[in-house]
């Protein structure tokens, strides 16, 4: 058994370059959800998921993509709206949208005993995508880069300090917004390949292991996108010997990580 | 005391006075015209239909340390931030240049109260004063030209060593030090400072005040302070503010301390304690 014997199926090829895209977008993205606190965010914005693909099964929608993004976006929007005006804890207001929409969705999909047609969308199978879905894997990957070079820092001005940001003329709510949007736009791309269950874990576990050991924003970000695609294509390999689901695998490495990163980072940073 | 207690405490002050002048000194000296002056005509605010400020009218000049004082949810902060333009207030407030009348746009430098960053947050001083006044992406790389100018800033406040630091590793006095640097990085007509005195210990509030005395007379900037120790507020300020819900007595210190209005605030709170 060679050891890339693996990628003698095509399969395996398109899997592990989806991999090469995806992972180094969910580690810079994740950087920013972890340092806003918005894992609660992400979360319920994979949950969403459901409910837009049911909610273009009721209006009859040939292709419930179109209506997931959509109803991510307003999603997203209003979950920013809300967390602004109201003043309960976040995470409270978060959970209480997640669940609603998650019942609403399960309740719509399961009319008639049909769920098992969409429970492929909870685990994510990497293995089927298209090289046209890598491709716009990829497109989303170009503009969350130029997004980073050109509004990274005011991002991060907002996160440290709202009313600062704000008397140094940064545009607060736009750059929530965008971010926000952005935010949904990645989650609902690749949940297909990902899964609903797992994609929080995926956003989340790079950044946070890169936290325990990163002093400034340049490690920071060369680290969650190291630990990604590390955990990513490791994992993929992996899976295809021991025959496991890919993204279960890969989320197993990257806690893996985590853990070890935290003992490291307790023993040596203080 | 005696002699040598005495002698030491004055060359304790006269060490720490001459620290003070040269900090300052690195920094090219605009001394401030007194020609410039902020007003602040009919400010008011209502937050979810309540009246948190009203008619508010403020008359601040350059080179001046405006203090305001109050109880607990007087509006103070609220005051900060109407004028910063985060929340939004009925009236207005004039920038003006007093020699010719002419009407300018007002640079506000802002030391907030505290940042939002926990343990372990990756951010370090040069990210985070780099996020707000540079272009330059901190994830990608170190700007030079901005690390340069950062520094200098710093350097008015002996902070430079801090630079590569992470800010959540910061104590109190640091951070405030930091946070001063970085307001004044845009050269700022009016400074505001939201209640920074909390966290610092003895020593550090006085190094705070005299910081903030000698940059009211050294910057070209009027600077408005939330504070809460009156012993500082008697000894430093020019202008002091009694604030709840409207200005209840403005002038300066020994006329707000003496008056029944400052007795009538903060008698009844000494008897709620």
């Amino acid at each position: 058994m060679h050891f890339f014997s693996w990628l003698q199926y095509d399969f395996m090829k398109y899997a592990f370059l989806a991999i090469l895209v995806i992972t180094p977008l969910f580690g810079l993205m994740g950087t920013m959800i972890v340092n806003r606190k918005m894992a609660f965010f992400s979360d319920a914005l994979g949950h969403s998921a459901l409910t837009g693909i049911a909610v273009g099964v009721v209006l009859g929608v040939n292709n419930t993509n179109v209506s997931m993004v959509i109803f991510a976006v307003i999603f997203a929007l209003l979950l920013n709206f809300i967390n602004s005006r109201v003043l309960s804890a976040t995470d409270t207001v978060i959970s209480v949208f997640s669940s609603c929409s998650i019942a609403l969705g399960l309740a719509i999909l399961s009319q008639g005993g049909n769920f098992s047609r969409y429970s492929s969308i909870l685990v994510g199978d990497i293995l089927s995508i298209t090289p046209e879905e890598i491709a716009y894997l990829l497109v989303i990957l170009v503009i969350t880069l130029v997004f980073w070079v050109f509004g990274f820092n005011k991002l991060l001005a907002v996160s440290l300090n709202r009313t600062l940001a704000k008397s140094l003329h940064i545009s607060v709510g736009w750059m929530e917004n965008l971010f926000a949007v952005l935010t949904a736009l990645i989650v609902m791309v690749s949940i297909r390949w990902v899964g609903i269950l797992i994609i929080n874990a995926l956003l989340i576990l790079p950044a946070a292991s890169a936290r325990n050991i990163s002093e400034n924003m340049r490690e920071y970000h060369f680290f969650a996108i190291l630990f990604s695609v590390f955990s990513g294509i490791l994992g993929l390999i992996i899976s295809y010997f021991v025959n496991v689901a890919t993204g279960p695998i890969i989320v197993i490495l990257a806690s893996i990580i985590y853990f070890a990163t935290y003992f490291w980072g307790s023993r040596f940073n203080g | 005391m005696n002699i040598s207690e005495v002698l030491i405490c004055y060359i304790g002050q006269t060490l720490i006075l001459g620290i003070e002048e040269r900090r300052i000194y690195l920094k090219k000296i605009i001394v401030p015209c007194g020609l410039h002056c902020i007003k602040i005509n009919h400010l008011g605010v209502a937050l979810g239909g309540q009246e948190v400020l009203k008619d508010i009218n403020l008359h601040i000049h350059c080179g001046s340390l405006n203090v305001v004082i109050g109880r607990n949810g007087a509006g103070k902060s609220t005051l900060i931030r109407a004028i910063l333009g985060d929340i939004s207030h009925t009236g207005n407030i004039e920038f003006k240049d007093r020699e010719n009348g002419r009407i300018q746009k007002l640079k506000i430098g802002y030391v907030p109260q505290s940042l939002n960053v926990e343990k372990q947050t990756p951010v370090s001083v040069y990210d985070m004063m780099a996020s707000y006044q540079s272009n330059v992406p901190v994830f990608l790389m170190r700007g030079k030209k901005i690390r340069r100018e950062i520094k200098e800033h710093l350097k008015l406040f002996e902070a430079e060593y801090l630079i590569d630091k992470q800010v959540c590793n910061l104590s109190g006095g640091e951070q405030q030090r930091v946070l001063l640097s970085m307001a004044l990085m845009n050269s700022p007509n009016l400074l505001l400072l939201d209640e920074p005195v909390s966290g610092i210990d003895k020593n550090g509030m006085e190094l705070f005040y005299r910081t903030i005395y000698q940059l009211k007379n050294h910057y070209d900037l009027a600077i408005i302070l939330i504070s809460h120790d009156l012993d500082y507020v008697r000894q430093y300020a020019d202008k002091v503010i009694l604030l709840d819900r409207g200005v209840l007595k403005q002038g300066n210190a020994r006329e707000v301390f003496q008056s029944p209005e400052f007795a009538q605030v903060f008698e009844s709170r000494k008897e709620e304690k």
